[in-house]
């Protein structure tokens, strides 16, 4: 799921590379009182323990084994603020240290992950983590990694990655099995770790923010809608993407040297614009609905 | 192990690894940059992107056989959409895909091997990346190995004990028992740390040592390279 | 002469209302070198770790008469070193210069003098050539001595060693022994090391159940708790010369 760099196109990589900065700012701002240099040891401490956890074979049927990606657990676990500071640092470095995903890339899989797949992992643990927790937990883990597989598939398709349509439906039912590998996995993990000490992962607290339960269920809603569009109508996508000019048409691209220095400037810009106006608006959508729903529901 | 090489290549001394880390990240960027927005058939710029990359390595005084072999790690993932792409019609794309894509893996390992991770990391604090996040980075990759070593012996542990065998269910659980000690061990390492550092006067803020110091010669080196870089792709 | 250390009636009861410490009175002396043993769960570390107010309990305690209240706690972690068990929880930072940097920087050093004072001490235990290294590199025994030299960058008066040769191969361990010999500061080593305890001072203080029961030359309490390995010798060949 870490998208190297140069498979998605310009506009798309900028974009969410943009949305991820502003993202991640809001994040630190918002949980400032939480992360006092105090605290910082014990989440460095998590990153490299999920970090390691990933390594961990779990045996799933013949042959086959899945891994722990950990969005949910450390949501669950840390609280979802930190969780996402967490999963940043955890693919920060497996780009620059491990180049497993692309620098340029990184906003693109900090924001299907440690965002989009941490609020969407902790979604369900804050709605219904009180009363149902196990059903609470496996939700978090299965949602968090469709939401961060779908979403990295739409990025491929509407930067024009040219993906036959089996091979699509192939890669959204690895992502649904992989997901339901992670819900069984957070949730036992949680299970063992109540058994070591009630203390590690508590109930979420009541009166959290709301916000957070807005951006979770759009995290949620832009990873389902992915999924959904990216196995019915995968062209949609590639259409949607050629359509607002994002996507990375044929190499025998024109050549630069035809535009002069406005043109070239104004051309670039208004696809990035263009990319960047398009994800925003989806992403301002699906809050604003999450918002009322959230909002409906508590009152 | 991968991280035992770089930590070794970084360590060593070169005009390439005396440079300002924050010249190197500029450098990196305007290279990934100009890369990315190069075509694929756009011949001269990829030489010259290659030549420049080539003598980075030498002048870095890394093993280019060692360097290049590494970033070839890349190539399952981008010739697998390479060969897809390619039957879709596209060729020329499918090309791109995988040369972009290894100079990419290429330069962000020559970065790393010539820059020690506490260097690499200051430089990003004073290029703008939030203090938290940085400090985060310290602390985990300092413990990565240490936990991750805990985690293999775990591992062998319940193989010791048959893990391998017996239902999948059961086997699940005990996988998650043993991720669940991880991760009791980690939270309890990490109240260590925190009595570490008090008994040591830490007041409250973690201050980072050393100053980067940004000179004539780092200004020079990225005025020249990004001006290479930038030319060869508009030209 | 004014003790370093003075304790007197300490209580302390963990969250969960274990009681760790109950009614401890101890007394050190300038230069002095005092083992602390006792069973593990005796309370030995915990009553360490309330000299340097990590863990408060109640009751008095002065450290070279500064009473350990919250005021007090930078003066007093300045003045006393501790070494913790586990070295990978105490040497945190990336390489070995950050971390022995690291108390005299949180002691108001600039960084030039914290690089010189860190240089210093690496050189005094002899690992000056590890400067750049990441902790992950090193061995126990030079985990354990670079430990040592961030806590002595600090220059304190007291030290307090948590059990040092665990994970010591002999060779470190003598290593480690000769460097704590050189050393005038007062010392409190928890151990379970007889031979490494004897080496370094005369006096011992033993710990049961949270209670100092017994406080004085260090062969009469090994013998006294039968706490050395050989006195338990001749009971073993006797009880294997009687099944045979």
């Amino acid at each position: 799921m870490h998208i190297p760099d140069n498979f998605l196109s310009t506009p798309v990589w900028a974009a969410l590379d943009g949305v991820s900065i502003a993202a991640i700012g809001l994040t630190i701002r918002r949980a400032g009182r939480e992360l006092p240099d105090t605290r910082i040891p014990l989440l460095g401490v998590m990153g490299a323990f999920v970090f390691a956890a990933q390594m961990i074979n779990f045996p799933v049927g013949p042959g086959t084994s899945g891994h722990l990606v950990g969005g949910a657990l450390l949501a669950c676990a840390l609280g979802p603020a930190p969780a996402v500071l967490v999963m940043t640092t955890i693919l920060a470095t497996q780009a620059f240290v491990f180049q497993d995903g692309g620098v340029l890339a990184l906003g693109a899989n900090v924001f299907n992950m440690a965002v989009l797949g941490v609020l969407a992992g902790y979604l369900p643990f804050r709605l219904i983590g009180a009363t149902r927790r196990g059903l609470a937990i496996f939700s978090g883990g299965f949602l968090s990694v469709l939401a961060s597989g779908s979403l990295a598939l739409s990025e491929l398709l509407i930067s024009g990655v040219r993906m036959p349509r089996p091979l699509i439906i192939t890669s959204l039912g690895f992502f649904a099995v992989n997901a339901l590998i992670e819900g069984a996995i957070t949730v036992s993990v949680i299970q063992a770790l109540d058994k070591l000490n009630p203390g590690f992962v508590q109930k979420p607290a009541a009166a959290r923010s709301r916000v957070l339960a807005a951006l979770g269920a759009a995290g949620l809603a832009l990873g389902v809608a992915g999924f959904l569009i990216a196995s019915s109508a995968p062209d949609a996508i590639q259409n949607l993407g050629q359509t607002l000019g994002i996507s990375e048409k044929s190499g025998f691209q024109t050549p630069m040297a035809n535009y002069t220095a406005g043109n070239f400037e104004s051309a670039w810009l208004r696809r990035a614009t263009a990319g960047l106006t398009g994800l925003l608006l989806i992403w301002a959508v699906c809050a604003a609905g999450a918002r009322m729903i959230a909002r409906r529901r508590s009152a | 192990m991968h991280h035992v090489l770089i930590d070794h290549w970084s360590q060593g001394s070169s005009p390439l690894h005396a440079r300002d880390p924050r010249a190197k990240i500029l450098v990196l960027l305007i290279f990934l940059i100009v890369l990315a927005t190069t075509p694929a058939n756009a011949f001269v710029t990829l030489v010259i992107d290659i030549a420049v990359l080539t003598s980075g390595v030498l002048l870095a005084g890394l093993p280019p056989v060692g360097l290049f072999l590494r970033a070839a790690a890349i190539l399952p993932f981008s010739l697998t959409f390479a060969l897809i792409t390619w039957l879709a019609g596209d060729l020329w794309r499918a090309v791109g895909l995988v040369e972009k894509s290894y100079l990419s893996t290429a330069a962000v390992l020559l970065l790393v091997g010539t820059t020690p991770l506490t260097r690499l990391l200051g430089a990003l604090e004073a290029l703008g990346v939030p203090r938290v996040l940085v400090l985060l980075a310290q602390f985990l990759y300092r413990y990565l190995f240490v936990i991750s070593e805990q985690a293999q012996h775990l591992r062998l542990a319940a193989a010791c004990r048959g893990g391998s065998a017996g239902p999948p269910r059961s086997r699940l659980q005990a996988a998650a028992g043993a991720i669940a000690v991880l991760f009791a061990r980690s939270y309890y390492r990490a109240e260590g740390i925190h009595r570490a550092m008090l008994a040591r006067g830490f007041g409250g803020r973690l201050s980072l040592l050393n100053p980067l110091r940004f000179g004539a010669r780092d200004a020079a080196f990225t005025a020249t390279i990004g001006l290479l870089l930038v030319l060869a792709r508009v030209q | 002469m004014k003790p370093v250390i003075e304790v007197r009636d300490l209580h302390f009861s963990y969250a969960d209302g274990t009681l760790a410490l109950d009614g401890v009175n101890f007394t050190l002396y300038p230069g002095e070198t005092v083992a602390l043993l006792g069973a593990n769960g005796s309370g030995k570390t915990t009553f360490a770790l309330q000299l340097n107010g990590i863990l408060q309990g109640a009751g008095s305690i002065e450290v070279c008469g500064l009473p350990v209240i919250k005021e007090n706690l930078p003066a007093i972690r300045s003045k006393i070193g501790m070494v913790f068990q586990d070295s990978d929880e105490q040497l945190f930072m990336p390489t070995v210069l950050e971390d022995v940097a690291f108390g005299p920087l949180n002691q108001g050093c600039n960084p030039d003098e914290a690089v010189a004072r860190a240089g210093a001490t690496l050189q005094q235990v002899g690992m000056e050539h590890a400067l750049s290294k990441a902790p992950y590199h090193l061995s126990a025994g030079e985990k354990r001595k670079v430990a040592l030299a961030g806590v002595l960058a600090m220059r304190p008066e007291i030290l307090v060693l948590d059990e040092p040769t665990t994970f010591l191969d002999p060779p470190a361990q003598h290593n480690l022994l000769h460097l704590l010999q050189d050393l005038p500061q007062a010392k409190l080593i928890v151990t379970h090391d007889m031979m490494f305890a004897r080496a370094l001072g005369r006096r011992a203080a033993f710990f049961e159940r949270g209670k100092l029961v017994a406080d004085g030359p260090i062969d009469e309490i090994i013998g006294r708790f039968q706490w050395d390995y050989s006195a338990f010798d001749a009971a073993l060949r006797y009880s294997a010369q009687r099944r045979l």
